[in-house]
């Protein structure tokens, strides 16, 4: 058997940024702490896609996150970066716990339709909440560090490589849960759900728990998005949101849980450069780039590199 | 078709743009404006024959083999697309096309002033149902669509004409897109992000009913108008709320809709 490369490729990933950090501009680290954040969500949307399911709602507990995260330093005044995350994942995730008894039930389509419908809710609630400043969200408390509030040209890289060690450390635990006989049942829903059945295991069941761990990673990737991003609103929940997070899984491809975090900072790339060179028009470019992979790379930017390693 | 089109609502807003713009330009001329209607009608025929054959046979009949999910996201790539290219045509300022809408006045019932305009949408939408279902029904293209659908290996094999029917069904299904949103656009300013909202809406609609089921389309939509207006009247922040919490609701007890057919399972 190959060995195993992948926690190999993690650690390099993080310690390449942690050194190389403090030279690269401000702006850059930001795309790459948003690429973390949105990475997280990505990497949840893989896990569901693996067993055939697409989450049109993943929104929810990427907002869902962010809010909780956003509340525990309006009402408890604690800005902690990793709290902000592991709160965000907790509250994602006991969401989910809930939802997840309806929605394991539900396949294909009406899968994607109904976490929608759910997301839309959380959006419509929170449009309507004057407390939690409506359309406008509210502004997220400076991160900090272990109660220490960094220098002002520090914050970005402190937060990048904190997010980034908890982003690539959620990957290698999902790295050890793809290799669990629960992980590896998702394929095999996907090919034939009866047969699972046959086999005495419980599809809904491997499901339920696929989804609140899917729900954990977006909520984690909210609650670092809104400590990066400094503000949240509503528009988290929309279901454009869900559409990029969908995007972004469909670019990077199910085949390993790097490529999530390689697609989310490619999409990033893009959809900076599409606002960069056509303000009016990146949403057809991004349609474009989306049509193109779904037809010439329906496997993701990660099977480039497979096939060349089989080639070798 | 099996077929979850996202860029339906783009259909939509399409529809309006040119039905707006094409009136306008018609009571600009000084024609008519009785025959506006027809202009209306015109505007969606063109655009939906014009681009809803281009994408069927340019790329969705490509990718009919594929999942379901995939063709979802092939659509919404689609919509993303659509809805710059009408902003590129239109721009972004709002059409206001109100001649239709005034032209026929309004009726005096219970002392409160309805425009006959909302009739008349009301009486084309039941019309155009009608029709179709009829046409689904009781016609021998209709039936042979349903074969084609259940079963296009075998509807090929019996020598029917499955790429027409594909090519005519989603030409059509866009048509009728075009059709509702050149006959709102008298009654609202047409703006983008016009088909962003249509559509969720009427995913709503139809998840409710059951995707595929025409007469659960039709409760569907009456359910999400009804419950959206009583909201509006009694507790109207809640609005955006109440559509997808029924929705939820209903696929909470029916998980497939209210009117949704037996599917077989593969073993």
């Amino acid at each position: 058997m190959k060995p195993d490369r992948i926690p190999l490729v993690l650690g390099l990933i993080l310690a390449s940024i942690t050194t190389a950090g403090p030279w690269l501009p401000q702006w850059f680290l930001f795309i790459l702490t948003l690429s973390f954040a949105t990475g997280l969500v990505a990497l949840g949307l893989m896990l569901l896609l693996r067993a055939g399911l697409v989450s049109f709602g993943q929104a929810l507990y990427f907002c869902a996150g962010a809010y909780a995260a956003g509340a525990l330093g309006r009402y408890l005044k604690v800005g902690d970066i990793f709290v902000q995350m592991a709160l965000g994942g907790a509250a994602a995730a006991a969401l989910a716990l809930i939802l997840g008894f309806l929605l394991a039930r539900s396949r294909g389509i009406f899968f994607g339709l109904l976490s929608l419908a759910l997301s839309m809710i959380l959006y419509g609630l929170l449009v309507k909440s004057e407390a939690l400043g409506s359309t406008d969200g509210f502004n997220i408390l400076p991160s900090t560090l272990f109660g220490i509030r960094p220098g002002a040209g520090w914050v970005r890289y402190l937060v990048v490589v904190s997010g980034g060690a908890v982003a690539l450390g959620c990957a290698a635990l999902v790295h050890r849960y793809l290799r669990t006989p629960l992980g590896r049942l998702a394929p095999a829903i996907k090919d034939n759900e009866i047969r699972v059945e046959y086999m005495g295991a419980s599809a809904r069941q491997a499901i339920h728990v696929m989804y609140v761990i899917a729900a954990a990673l977006a909520g984690v990737g909210g609650g670092l998005a809104a400590t990066t991003v400094g503000h949240i609103d509503p528009d988290m929940a929309y279901w454009t949101t869900s559409g990029e997070f969908i995007f972004i899984t469909i670019l990077a491809g199910t085949g390993s849980v790097v490529a999530p975090f390689i697609g989310a900072f490619i999409f990033g790339a893009i959809h900076s450069a599409a606002y960069d060179l056509s303000p009016n028009t990146w949403q057809m470019s991004l349609g474009a780039a989306l049509l193109l992979l779904i037809v010439f790379l329906p496997d993701g930017l990660w099977s480039l590199f497979t096939r060349r390693w089989q080639r070798s | 078709m099996k077929i979850v089109n996202v860029a339906h609502g783009s259909f939509y807003a399409l529809g309006a743009y040119a039905g707006a713009s094409l009136t306008g330009a018609w009571l600009a001329k000084g024609y008519p404006p009785a025959l506006s209607y027809a202009v209306l009608l015109g505007a969606a025929f063109l655009v939906s024959f014009l681009v809803a054959p281009l994408i069927e046979r340019g790329l969705l009949r490509f990718m009919y083999a594929r999942d379901e999910v995939v063709i979802l996201l092939i659509t919404y790539a689609l919509f993303l697309i659509l809805e710059d290219v009408i902003k590129l045509v239109w721009g972004v300022n709002p059409y206001f096309v109100a001649e239709p809408y005034a032209l026929m006045g309004s009726l005096q019932l219970a002392g409160m002033a309805y425009p006959i305009y909302n009739f008349f949408i009301v009486a084309l939408a039941a019309a155009l149902g009608i029709g179709l279902a009829w046409m689904l029904h009781a016609t021998r293209v209709g039936k042979l669509l349903v074969a084609v659908i259940h079963d296009t290996e075998v509807s090929r094999a019996m020598g029917i004409n499955v790429d027409r029917y594909y090519l005519v069904t989603f030409t059509v299904g866009a048509l009728l897109a075009a059709i509702a949103g050149s006959f709102t656009a008298p009654t609202v300013s047409v703006v983008p992000g016009l088909g962003v909202d249509v559509i969720v809406l009427s995913f709503a609609v139809v998840v409710i009913g059951g995707l595929g089921s025409l007469p659960g389309a039709a409760l569907g939509a009456l359910i999400v108008g009804l419950v959206r207006s009583i909201c509006v009247h009694h507790a109207p922040q809640l609005e955006l709320f109440v559509i997808y919490f029924v929705m939820a609701l209903v696929l909470a007890f029916r998980p497939r809709g209210l009117f949704s057919l037996a599917e077989p399972r593969k073993i």
